[in-house]
């Protein structure tokens, strides 16, 4: 049973790694990204790590913030 | 050189290293069928010597407590990176924020996004406050806590303006802060040291496994790493925030 | 099940390798590389799984239950923290470098010129 749990969710960030890659425009990937973050955090807690989990997701939410925080400032000196 | 001379030696690359992986992987004992002996002595042996329910977390401080130190002063480094190199170079200038659209109008942040930032801010910091100190009883510790106690500056700023979250300037608290947690991380492995055993040995008073006050140093090396790790977080949000707000070119 | 594991890690590692040699954006590549770091961090946490283990926390199982590796766990935890730390100081390094030379296509970027 939890070998299936498993299975599931080690291919669902299979699939999300893949296309956090091939998302180009930073902008949607930094949103691919969160979701990548969310999915790597459930793997973790299937695989009985409680607290690497944890890490994962609150370090899922500095990560984002700052990536468009970059993209922000990039995009008005482009201006 | 070209991209497709670029994209040829990589995969050239690519391939030696595929190879090299998948020769590697092919050795691992087969997934579920853990190998090692440490995992099994240090579950059964961390519990009566150190009195910390919390395995991972002895390991992290205690056991291997002298990566820590490296790790932390990694994210030490880090941070004063950020700070440097976002600093205000000699040819630009200050200047909040000018209005460039004063005669459109702006839909401001949402209702529905102030109430519930403000709501979350003071659970952030309570349950912050919570991981932090029941780091070596439960899964959680000064990492994972430093980062959500983190989180309410940033609730902070997401609910108001950034005029308003700078006035707070709390550069000198997050500075202080953050060398204290690095610096007592350091001066509690000093005290081992001092006492004539190991740096870092856990030598404090144990109390009884489960209680917040168990367990030796291992909730003071969580309250430091939390704080840490926090002001770290904080401080380069800050510091992204200005640049991306505040800084001109002249 | 026996070789999905490992076969994600290696995925990764390399799905994430590509995004990085083929990229035309710093931001995307910085986002690919910490596809390649996860990659390690999945590694790790498989090789110390333990099959029927629960997790190295003994606050509500009694000591001496199968439980898996907590050195792997130990090493992944502070690896993600600092990895976040290390992403932001190479987007810092990519906003300065976009100051200089206006763009943030690596092919354009040219040497340093003395």
């Amino acid at each position: 049973m939890i070998a299936a749990v498993q299975a599931v969710a080690m291919i669902t960030v299979g699939v999300f790694g893949a296309l956090v890659v091939v998302t180009r425009d930073p902008v949607r990937q930094a949103v691919v990204m969160g979701m990548f973050g969310t999915s790597l955090a459930v793997l973790f807690l299937v695989l009985q790590a409680p607290d690497v989990a944890l890490s994962q997701i609150v370090v899922g939410v500095a990560y984002p913030l700052m990536v468009l925080l970059t993209l922000e400032k990039v995009r008005e000196r482009k201006r | 050189m070209s991209v497709r001379t670029r994209l040829a030696l990589f995969g050239v690359g690519a391939a030696a290293a595929l190879a090299l992986v998948v020769w590697g992987l092919s050795g691992i004992p087969g997934f579920g069928h853990y190998g090692g002996s440490y995992g099994y002595v240090l579950n059964r042996v961390a519990l009566p010597e150190r009195h910390a329910t919390n395995v991972v977390a002895s390991v992290v401080f205690d056991y291997r407590g002298f990566d820590t130190v490296g790790e932390e002063f990694i994210l030490f480094v880090s941070v004063m990176a950020v700070s440097l190199l976002l600093r205000i170079q000699r040819d630009e200038r200050e200047r909040p924020p000018r209005d460039r659209a004063a005669e459109r109008t702006l839909a401001g942040t949402s209702d529905a996004v102030r109430v519930a930032g403000v709501g979350l801010i003071g659970p952030a910091v309570l349950i912050g406050l919570y991981i932090v100190a029941h780091g070596h009883t439960t899964p959680g510790g000064g990492f994972q806590g430093g980062a959500i106690l983190a989180a309410a500056p940033m609730l902070i700023y997401l609910v108001g303006r950034y005029l308003t979250f700078r006035r707070l300037n709390p550069i000198h608290a997050l500075d202080v802060g953050e060398g204290a947690g690095a610096g007592g991380f350091v001066v509690v492995g000093l005290i081992g040291l001092v006492a004539g055993i190991a740096f870092l040995d856990n030598i404090w008073p144990k109390g009884q496994p489960g209680s917040v006050f168990s367990a030796g140093t291992l909730p003071v090396l969580n309250v430091s790493v939390g704080l840490e790790v926090g002001a770290g977080l904080v401080l380069i949000l800050f510091e992204f925030l200005e640049q991306t707000l505040m800084v001109r070119g002249r | 099940m026996r070789t999905l594991p490992f076969l994600l890690a290696a995925w990764l590692l390399f799905v994430g390798l590509y995004g990085i040699a083929t990229s035309r954006n710093f931001v995307h590549l910085i986002m690919c590389l910490s596809v390649v770091q996860s990659s390690t961090y999945v590694l790790l946490l498989e090789v110390g799984y333990r099959a029927g283990g629960t997790a190295p926390i003994f606050k509500d199982v009694p000591p001496g239950t199968r439980a898996v590796d907590p050195v792997v766990q130990a090493l992944t935890l502070t690896d993600v923290v600092v990895g976040v730390t290390v992403t932001a100081l190479l987007l810092a390094l990519v906003l300065q470098s976009h100051k200089r030379s206006g763009t943030l296509n690596p092919d354009e970027l040219r040497p340093l010129e003395g």
